[in-house]
């Protein structure tokens, strides 16, 4: 009780200590902007109304980025009404009716409005180019949740724990990376790194202080599983608490153009991502594979009993499993973010994809892992091919249901029966 | 601060429309979890079809509330046979797994603009209900001790505790005959069940559509009480707050749903009150307003935490039926 009320408490308050410690460097003014964009270019010189019922009312006009900004006086409900006769010629709204909007900010928040113009997007491109661009930003996307697929894969290997908070973890890299850019002033890469240790360090101690002594107490792998859905949904809200529910930016690489790769095209942030991606992702394979280390841990995996009769320090093995994946869980989160933004529940969003990932692949093998979240990245985004792009993620954990079906250990696990 | 409203609000959700949602999606997974050891993590999707099956048939198909019942649970059969059939052969993590996932298909089909014609987005479908209130016997507010409902609460809290009271009987019914003994034996050692020639998956599969279509009902009074059917009412929160009702009561007792919904949410609403009339009365500043709810979520987490390890029977359970663990 004390061990685990300890455990709670020192995260909490590190947690706290470091991000409320800094909010009043965000205490910001309350304001309403946006960005008025046609065919990627900035629309200059466009009048955008703010007002509400007191009587408030001031107006901006977008300048060369596109952007306008109003401060408004407190946090309440606003409408914004563009003056559609000051956009050039040419430039029309896409939803000529939706001239004013409702919007409601809170206190010290950014409420930003769009305005969308042209014609609804009408894809120029063939449809082979359209694939083949899906294919990149799917398998780039497989590649940031193979990161944090990794780590549920090695934990589930090593200790049986199937962890529900490991979308937690995901979630920590993305909000640490944040903290450490915009409060404490960081430049991205150090904040990004500072992260990833953050993240690893936090997966060292869940498992010295948490799950070790659970392990020791002897609590059911059931049991286990439903405590981690317990902490999860507890550091889900504790973060909601502490970073609100507005999903945010990264300062830097925020609005970055695509690099144009033939018919392609990939933001630098995106593709540096990649890399990365590969980079830790071969280190972990090849860590698997040739240090001592890496053979222990597969030994643990195999037969627990045998490895600590042969010498192995079971225990240690299983806090550096914990430590990497949540270092890998945290650097998918840093990448994730980098193109879709901080939020309190990005992680737990991409947690059934990890687990699709995971399953794919088979079960407790990390190249399996790796190979299953790829394919269901990829499929995530071929998808949107045949169907509305809000039901792509309905497609690719329907898909993982039929894997099930027909080849339930997974396309690289081992055939053995599993129930 | 007004204590004695807090506490009156708090004894009015206790055995209210939200307890009784929650013990009715609680007595379903009973079955599935406390009986049989079935680990559904999609209790929502059950609940989410129910509703949505009884919603569509009134407002988009015209049909009465009768044959929307009906649809509801046909739909809550088809859902336990489609979630089944690939994973109860499988370990245990794999029906977890697959059943979250299925619930959250469910959710993201439901809220979709694609089929906001028939299911009404994320505004969900409002107002369809009112053929059940025609039959309202309460002509005026009703109160019960400390606890205060409105007419049409009264109708279908009376409804929703008549429904516990049959569903549970049938629980009771069914663990005590040959079938029962089957499903606890299942859940002790599966394998020892297979080699006295039961056919342990069909008896899984049974356990999980019989759990489902109980759990449905919760699905119907929260569609018909709300008059409303909201899709992220329906989320997996939804499933592991019944987790914890299921647990705090005792797992694999009849009347462990029933006492954990109601000392549950009795103590959960308590806190909420207590701590929003501290936050607005200034004797707690660290918290905001619209902060107070997700403290909710904190007590859920935490409180399934603490329960799995220091007390996995909950309150009337006994610590020996229940060895919960891989299969």
């Amino acid at each position: 009780m004390r061990r685990l009320l300890l455990g709670i408490s020192a995260v909490a308050l590190a947690l706290w200590a470091l991000l409320v410690g800094g909010a009043p460097a965000m205490a910001a003014d309350t304001t309403i902007g946006g960005v008025i964009k046609s065919d990627q270019e900035a629309v200059p010189g466009v009048t955008v109304n703010v007002s509400d019922e007191t009587g408030f009312v001031e107006n901006a006009i977008s300048d060369e980025k596109g952007r306008w900004r109003v401060v408004v006086p407190q946090a309440g409900t606003y409408t914004v009404l563009i003056e559609t006769d000051t956009l050039p010629p040419g430039v029309s709204l896409r939803d000529p009716d939706r001239t004013s909007v409702e919007v409601t900010v809170g206190e010290g928040q950014t409420k930003s409005v769009l305005f969308p113009t042209g014609d609804a997007p009408v894809s120029s491109t063939s449809k082979l180019d359209q694939a083949l661009q899906l294919t990149v930003d799917g398998f780039i996307f497989g590649l940031t949740i193979a990161l944090a697929a990794v780590g549920l894969s090695l934990i589930f290997g090593t200790t049986g724990l199937t962890n529900f908070s490991h979308g937690e973890l995901v979630t920590f890299g993305s909000l640490m990376a944040y903290f450490f850019s915009a409060i404490m002033g960081l430049p991205f890469i150090v904040a990004a790194a500072a992260a990833v240790f953050a993240g690893g360090l936090f997966g060292f101690l869940q498992d010295r202080f948490f799950w070790r002594w659970l392990r020791k107490r002897g609590t059911a792998l059931i049991a286990m599983l439903v405590v981690s859905i317990g902490l999860g949904i507890f550091l889900r809200y504790f973060y909601l608490f502490i970073f609100g529910g507005n999903t945010r930016q990264y300062a830097e690489y925020s609005g970055q153009a695509g690099l144009v790769l033939g018919p392609i095209v990939v933001t630098p942030k995106a593709l540096v991502g990649a890399i990365v991606a590969v980079v830790f992702l071969a280190a972990t394979v090849a860590w698997l594979r040739f240090t001592r280390m890496g053979k222990a841990s597969r030994a643990i995996a195999d037969n627990p009993a045998l490895a600590s009769a042969s010498g192995i320090d079971v225990n240690r093995v299983i806090s550096i499993i914990w430590a990497a994946g949540a270092g890998l869980a945290a650097l998918a989160g840093v990448i994730y973010s980098l193109s879709n933004g901080v939020s309190w529940i990005s992680g737990f969003g991409l947690l059934l994809l990890i687990f699709a990932g995971v399953t794919l692949g088979g079960l407790g093998t990390a190249i399996g892992a790796i190979v299953g979240s790829i394919i269901v990245g990829t499929m995530i985004q071929l998808s949107t091919l045949l169907i509305p792009s809000e039901l792509k993620n309905v497609g690719a954990l329907a898909v993982l249901i039929i894997i099930l079906m027909i080849r339930p250990q997974g396309i690289l696990g081992r055939s053995e029966r599993v129930g | 601060m007004d204590w004695s409203n807090v506490f009156s609000q708090a004894l009015t959700q206790g055995i209210g429309i939200q307890a009784v949602i929650f013990c009715l999606a609680a007595i379903g997974l009973n079955v599935q979890f406390g009986y049989t050891g079935l680990l559904n993590f999609g209790q929502s999707g059950f609940l989410a079809v129910a509703a949505y099956g009884l919603g569509v048939s009134i407002a988009y198909a015209g049909w009465s509330l009768w044959v929307g019942l009906l649809v509801g649970i046909a739909a809550a059969v088809l859902l336990a046979l489609l979630l089944g059939i690939p994973t109860l052969r499988l370990r245990a993590d794999y029906l977890a797994i697959v059943t979250i996932a299925a619930a959250e298909i469910l959710r993201l089909t439901f809220r979709s603009v694609t089929f906001d014609p028939i299911f009404g987005g994320s505004d969900g479908i409002n107002r369809f209900a009112d053929d059940f209130y025609r039959y309202n016997p309460y002509s005026g507010p009703v109160k019960i001790g400390p606890a205060d409902f409105s007419q049409n609460d009264m109708w279908i809290v009376t409804i929703g505790w008549i429904l516990v009271v049959i569903l549970s009987i049938i629980v009771f019914l069914l663990m005590r005959s040959p079938w029962g003994r089957v499903i606890k034996a299942i859940r002790e050692d599966e394998d020892a069940v297979r080699s006295l020639g039961k056919s342990v998956y069909s008896y899984k599969l049974q356990a999980l559509i019989i759990g489902g279509v109980m759990g449905c009902f919760g699905g119907f009074i929260a569609a018909i009480a709300l008059q409303s059917i909201q899709p992220d009412y329906y989320s997996t929160d939804l499933t592991f707050f019944a987790y914890a009702v299921l647990i705090l009561g005792g797992a694999a007792r009849v009347l462990g749903p029933i006492v954990g919904s109601v000392v549950f949410w009795f103590l959960l609403v308590l806190i909420d009150g207590a701590l929003a009339n501290a936050v607005s009365s200034g004797a707690i500043d660290f918290i905001r307003n619209d902060q107070v709810g997700q403290i909710r979520y904190w007590i859920l987490g935490i409180s399934l935490m603490l329960l799995m390890i220091y007390r996995p029977q909950g309150i009337l359970g006994d610590k020996k039926e229940l060895s919960l663990d891989a299969r």
